[in-house]
């Protein structure tokens, strides 16, 4: 196995790998769709949970398919399926996430490759949806968790730590955003569900299958 | 050449056929119009695949002027329009207005033979500055 400390080293993902990862992330959204729920009726429209089960469910419908592709296409299609079917802003946020993910990564992608990707795919999302770090939304986690890849931090504890970060942010994107004040004081829905994200993949990746 | 489409995207389906049924009121056929609202499932939200189809129905080579309502519509169709082909997307806009006065106001002025810029400004002009 390539050693995943180390900057130059390409990163084989294999099928049966690529399979797990998907699996593993879909999991995660369908076994947290009441908490996120729950989060999302605490200052949005409440339907993060069901709209990412969603398109969970469609991309584990095509998971042969997804699986059997290299990485960057896998991703691609990945996010496409999440663009058609969550029904939400987060379909497009996500979908773009691992569009430009797919875009930007080689089949074998170094650690200096997928830091450089990430943080391409992450202005994306800002792009997408006009937003930028300490709006309390996905990208607080996601800022964080590139700076740990980049700088060889703990991606678990940064994600977790990210996400609590944004309870006391105001939201200024998004339907929480009508919230203005009434906003502070609770986790934003798509930085958990992205720290669940970060949770799941690493969790496959750092277990031998 | 034909006159500009409307599109309307709202989160809630009955929302955009009612928003749809005043516009018709105001223009008749005149305006090619095309409406979408609610996620994959029925439930309340928007889905790109539903906003390019309604794209399709009502395109005109003049262009087409897209109304939302709340923020998911607008990203959605910012992301229908980027997987358009490339010879429509610099003709589809989405005017920052009230939906419902917005496509009302959108397709009136479109009715007239209005260009798409100047269909998008009518609309927008219901905004505050």
């Amino acid at each position: 196995m390539a050693d995943p400390t180390s900057d130059s080293t390409a990163m084989a993902i294999d099928e049966a790998t690529r399979r797990r990862v998907i699996a593993a992330v879909a999991q995660a959204m369908f076994d947290h769709v009441e908490e996120l729920t729950a989060l999302d009726q605490a200052i949005g429209d409440g339907d993060h949970g069901l709209n990412m089960k969603r398109g969970f469910e469609a991309v584990m419908a095509d998971i042969d398919t997804h699986a059997a592709k290299p990485l960057p296409e896998a991703l691609s299609g990945i996010g496409m399926a999440l663009v058609m079917k969550v029904g939400g802003a987060s379909g497009p946020l996500y979908g773009t996430l691992l569009m430009t993910l797919g875009k930007q990564l080689p089949a074998e992608p170094t650690r200096a490759e997928l830091v450089s990707a990430f943080g391409a795919a992450i202005e994306a999302v800002k792009a997408r949806g006009k937003s930028d770090f300490g709006q309390k939304t996905m990208l607080d986690v996601l800022g964080p968790v590139h700076a740990a890849l980049r700088d060889g931090g703990d991606l678990d504890t940064t994600a977790d730590k990210a996400a609590d970060a944004t309870v006391p942010l105001k939201a200024i994107r998004g339907r929480a955003s009508f919230l203005g004040d009434r906003s502070i004081g609770h986790m934003d829905p798509g930085a958990r569900s992205s720290a669940l994200m970060i949770h799941a993949i690493t969790n496959v990746l750092e277990t031998p299958a | 050449m034909s006159n500009v489409g409307i599109v309307i995207v709202s989160h809630s389906a009955n929302v955009a056929s009612g928003t749809a049924e005043m516009v018709r009121q105001m223009v008749g056929d005149e305006v090619p119009l095309a409406y979408c609202g609610g996620d994959p499932d029925g439930g309340l939200g928007t889905s790109v695949e539903a906003i390019m189809q309604a794209i399709d129905a009502a395109w005109s080579d003049s262009g087409i002027a897209i109304l939302v309502d709340l923020g998911g519509a607008e990203t959605n169709s910012e992301m229908a329009i980027e997987m358009q082909p490339s010879e429509r997307r610099g003709k589809i806009v989405i005017c920052n207005a009230p939906i419902v006065e917005g496509a009302v106001m959108a397709a009136t002025e479109a009715s007239g033979g209005a260009p798409l810029e100047d269909v998008k400004r009518t609309a927008e002009e219901l905004s505050p500055a």
